[in-house]
Protein backbone atom coordinates (compact mmCIF):
# COMPACT_ATOMS: atom_id res chain seq x y z
CA UNK A 1 0.00 0.00 0.00
CA UNK A 2 1.44 3.35 -1.01
CA UNK A 3 1.79 6.38 1.26
CA UNK A 4 -1.18 8.04 -0.45
CA UNK A 5 -3.33 5.00 0.24
CA UNK A 6 -2.31 4.95 3.91
CA UNK A 7 -3.08 8.65 4.30
CA UNK A 8 -6.45 8.26 2.56
CA UNK A 9 -7.36 5.35 4.84
CA UNK A 10 -6.42 7.39 7.90
CA UNK A 11 -8.50 10.28 6.56
CA UNK A 12 -11.49 7.97 6.06
CA UNK A 13 -11.17 6.65 9.62
CA UNK A 14 -11.00 10.19 11.00
CA UNK A 15 -14.02 11.30 8.97
CA UNK A 16 -16.17 8.36 10.11
CA UNK A 17 -15.13 8.78 13.75
CA UNK A 18 -15.98 12.49 13.60
CA UNK A 19 -19.37 11.76 12.06
CA UNK A 20 -20.07 9.17 14.78
CA UNK A 21 -19.23 11.72 17.47
CA UNK A 22 -21.60 14.19 15.77
CA UNK A 23 -24.33 11.56 15.93
CA UNK A 24 -23.55 11.07 19.62
CA UNK A 25 -23.95 14.79 20.19
CA UNK A 26 -27.25 14.77 18.28
CA UNK A 27 -28.61 11.84 20.29
CA UNK A 28 -27.56 13.57 23.50
CA UNK A 29 -29.24 16.81 22.43
CA UNK A 30 -32.46 14.99 21.66
CA UNK A 31 -32.55 12.82 24.78
CA UNK A 32 -30.85 14.65 27.67
CA UNK A 33 -33.26 16.10 30.23
CA UNK A 34 -31.78 19.50 30.95
CA UNK A 35 -30.06 22.50 29.42
CA UNK A 36 -26.83 21.87 31.32
CA UNK A 37 -26.63 18.25 30.10
CA UNK A 38 -27.32 19.39 26.56
CA UNK A 39 -24.60 22.03 26.85
CA UNK A 40 -22.19 19.25 27.82
CA UNK A 41 -23.12 17.38 24.64
CA UNK A 42 -22.74 20.51 22.54
CA UNK A 43 -19.41 21.53 24.04
CA UNK A 44 -17.42 18.29 24.22
CA UNK A 45 -18.33 15.49 21.74
CA UNK A 46 -19.32 17.94 19.06
CA UNK A 47 -16.02 19.83 19.16
CA UNK A 48 -13.99 16.60 19.19
CA UNK A 49 -16.00 15.27 16.26
CA UNK A 50 -15.49 18.47 14.30
CA UNK A 51 -11.75 18.38 15.00
CA UNK A 52 -11.57 14.77 13.78
CA UNK A 53 -13.42 15.69 10.58
CA UNK A 54 -11.04 18.61 10.03
CA UNK A 55 -8.07 16.28 10.63
CA UNK A 56 -9.48 13.86 8.07
CA UNK A 57 -9.92 16.70 5.60
CA UNK A 58 -6.33 17.86 6.18
CA UNK A 59 -5.00 14.32 5.69
CA UNK A 60 -6.87 14.09 2.42
CA UNK A 61 -5.97 17.52 1.02
CA UNK A 62 -2.24 17.42 2.02
CA UNK A 63 -1.60 21.03 1.04
CA UNK A 64 0.07 23.70 3.15
CA UNK A 65 -2.44 26.49 2.56
CA UNK A 66 -5.46 24.24 3.08
CA UNK A 67 -4.03 22.74 6.25
CA UNK A 68 -3.44 26.26 7.60
CA UNK A 69 -7.08 27.15 6.96
CA UNK A 70 -8.28 23.98 8.67
CA UNK A 71 -6.02 24.63 11.67
CA UNK A 72 -7.53 28.12 11.87
CA UNK A 73 -11.06 26.67 11.90
CA UNK A 74 -10.10 24.20 14.63
CA UNK A 75 -8.43 26.91 16.71
CA UNK A 76 -11.52 29.12 16.45
CA UNK A 77 -13.72 26.23 17.52
CA UNK A 78 -11.50 25.37 20.48
CA UNK A 79 -11.28 28.99 21.62
CA UNK A 80 -14.94 29.92 21.24
CA UNK A 81 -16.83 26.81 22.34
CA UNK A 82 -15.97 27.17 26.08
CA UNK A 83 -16.82 30.88 26.05
CA UNK A 84 -20.18 30.31 24.38
CA UNK A 85 -21.01 27.42 26.72
CA UNK A 86 -20.03 29.51 29.74
CA UNK A 87 -22.25 32.41 28.69
CA UNK A 88 -25.23 30.18 27.95
CA UNK A 89 -24.88 28.39 31.26
CA UNK A 90 -24.43 31.61 33.19
CA UNK A 91 -27.55 33.03 31.57
CA UNK A 92 -29.55 29.87 32.15
CA UNK A 93 -28.62 29.31 35.79
CA UNK A 94 -30.83 31.72 37.76
CA UNK A 95 -33.81 31.90 35.45
CA UNK A 96 -34.50 28.71 33.61
CA UNK A 97 -35.75 25.31 34.61
CA UNK A 98 -32.63 23.47 35.63
CA UNK A 99 -33.11 20.04 37.16
CA UNK A 100 -31.44 20.80 40.46
CA UNK A 101 -32.29 17.33 41.76
CA UNK A 102 -29.97 15.87 39.10
CA UNK A 103 -27.00 18.02 40.08
CA UNK A 104 -24.31 16.25 42.09
CA UNK A 105 -22.88 19.49 43.40
CA UNK A 106 -23.78 23.12 42.85
CA UNK A 107 -20.73 25.25 43.59
CA UNK A 108 -22.31 28.30 42.01
CA UNK A 109 -25.25 28.58 44.42
CA UNK A 110 -23.49 30.70 47.12
CA UNK A 111 -22.09 33.02 44.47
CA UNK A 112 -25.48 33.40 42.80
CA UNK A 113 -27.01 34.19 46.16
CA UNK A 114 -24.38 36.87 46.85
CA UNK A 115 -24.74 38.36 43.36
CA UNK A 116 -28.51 38.45 43.73
CA UNK A 117 -28.15 40.14 47.12
CA UNK A 118 -25.80 42.73 45.64
CA UNK A 119 -28.16 43.45 42.80
CA UNK A 120 -31.54 43.48 44.50
CA UNK A 121 -30.74 44.14 48.13
CA UNK A 122 -32.21 40.72 48.92
CA UNK A 123 -31.40 37.13 47.92
CA UNK A 124 -33.28 35.83 44.96
CA UNK A 125 -35.98 33.39 45.94
CA UNK A 126 -35.40 31.24 42.86
CA UNK A 127 -31.93 30.23 44.04
CA UNK A 128 -31.97 27.61 46.80
CA UNK A 129 -29.83 28.55 49.78
CA UNK A 130 -28.38 25.06 50.28
CA UNK A 131 -24.62 24.91 50.66
CA UNK A 132 -22.74 22.77 48.13
CA UNK A 133 -22.16 19.26 49.36
CA UNK A 134 -18.65 17.99 49.73
CA UNK A 135 -17.89 14.92 47.67
CA UNK B 1 -13.73 6.61 -0.73
CA UNK B 2 -17.29 6.87 -2.03
CA UNK B 3 -18.50 4.34 0.55
CA UNK B 4 -16.91 6.50 3.24
CA UNK B 5 -18.59 9.58 1.78
CA UNK B 6 -22.02 7.92 1.80
CA UNK B 7 -21.53 6.68 5.37
CA UNK B 8 -20.40 10.06 6.66
CA UNK B 9 -23.25 11.81 4.84
CA UNK B 10 -25.82 9.48 6.37
CA UNK B 11 -24.37 9.89 9.87
CA UNK B 12 -24.23 13.68 9.58
CA UNK B 13 -27.79 13.77 8.26
CA UNK B 14 -28.92 11.73 11.28
CA UNK B 15 -27.07 14.10 13.62
CA UNK B 16 -28.63 17.12 11.91
CA UNK B 17 -32.12 15.60 12.14
CA UNK B 18 -31.73 14.92 15.86
CA UNK B 19 -30.48 18.47 16.37
CA UNK B 20 -33.49 19.81 14.46
CA UNK B 21 -35.75 17.83 16.78
CA UNK B 22 -34.22 19.72 19.71
CA UNK B 23 -34.54 23.06 17.90
CA UNK B 24 -38.25 22.42 17.32
CA UNK B 25 -39.04 20.98 20.76
CA UNK B 26 -36.62 22.98 22.92
CA UNK B 27 -38.49 24.50 25.83
CA UNK B 28 -36.40 27.64 26.14
CA UNK B 29 -34.58 29.88 23.71
CA UNK B 30 -31.23 28.82 25.18
CA UNK B 31 -31.92 25.19 24.28
CA UNK B 32 -32.52 26.33 20.75
CA UNK B 33 -29.32 28.43 20.78
CA UNK B 34 -27.24 25.43 21.91
CA UNK B 35 -28.90 23.17 19.33
CA UNK B 36 -28.34 25.75 16.59
CA UNK B 37 -24.67 25.88 17.53
CA UNK B 38 -24.44 22.09 17.17
CA UNK B 39 -26.31 22.23 13.85
CA UNK B 40 -23.81 24.77 12.56
CA UNK B 41 -20.93 22.50 13.64
CA UNK B 42 -22.59 19.61 11.77
CA UNK B 43 -22.83 21.80 8.67
CA UNK B 44 -19.13 22.70 9.01
CA UNK B 45 -18.33 18.98 9.25
CA UNK B 46 -20.42 18.30 6.15
CA UNK B 47 -18.66 21.00 4.11
CA UNK B 48 -15.26 19.72 5.27
CA UNK B 49 -16.26 16.19 4.26
CA UNK B 50 -17.28 17.42 0.84
CA UNK B 51 -13.94 19.21 0.47
CA UNK B 52 -12.11 16.04 1.50
CA UNK B 53 -14.13 13.85 -0.87
CA UNK B 54 -13.64 15.98 -3.98
CA UNK B 55 -10.14 17.21 -3.02
CA UNK B 56 -11.40 20.72 -3.70
CA UNK B 57 -10.40 23.47 -1.27
CA UNK B 58 -12.79 26.10 -2.62
CA UNK B 59 -15.18 25.88 0.32
CA UNK B 60 -12.57 26.07 3.07
CA UNK B 61 -12.81 29.86 3.72
CA UNK B 62 -16.53 29.33 4.30
CA UNK B 63 -15.59 27.10 7.23
CA UNK B 64 -13.68 29.94 8.90
CA UNK B 65 -16.66 32.27 8.54
CA UNK B 66 -19.07 29.65 9.90
CA UNK B 67 -16.82 28.87 12.88
CA UNK B 68 -16.84 32.53 13.93
CA UNK B 69 -20.53 32.97 13.16
CA UNK B 70 -21.59 30.15 15.48
CA UNK B 71 -19.79 31.77 18.40
CA UNK B 72 -21.31 35.20 17.72
CA UNK B 73 -24.84 33.81 17.37
CA UNK B 74 -24.66 31.77 20.55
CA UNK B 75 -23.21 34.60 22.65
CA UNK B 76 -25.63 37.21 21.32
CA UNK B 77 -28.65 34.99 21.98
CA UNK B 78 -27.39 34.42 25.53
CA UNK B 79 -27.00 38.17 26.11
CA UNK B 80 -30.39 38.88 24.60
CA UNK B 81 -32.12 36.27 26.78
CA UNK B 82 -30.41 37.62 29.92
CA UNK B 83 -31.43 41.22 29.22
CA UNK B 84 -35.02 40.27 28.50
CA UNK B 85 -35.28 38.33 31.74
CA UNK B 86 -33.71 41.15 33.75
CA UNK B 87 -36.13 43.74 32.39
CA UNK B 88 -39.10 41.65 33.47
Amino acid sequence: MSADGVLDTLAAICLIAGALLSVAAGVALARFPDLLFRMHAAAKPQVLGLLLVLLGCALRLRNGVDITTLVLVGAFQLATAPVAAHMVGRTAYPHHDIRRDLLLTDEFAPHAERIGADRDGAPRPSVPAAAPQER
Amino acid sequence: MSIVAVTVTALLALAGALTLVRIIRGPSILDRAVATDVLLAVIVAAIATEAAYSRDATALPVLVVLAVLGFVSSVSVARFAARKKDAK
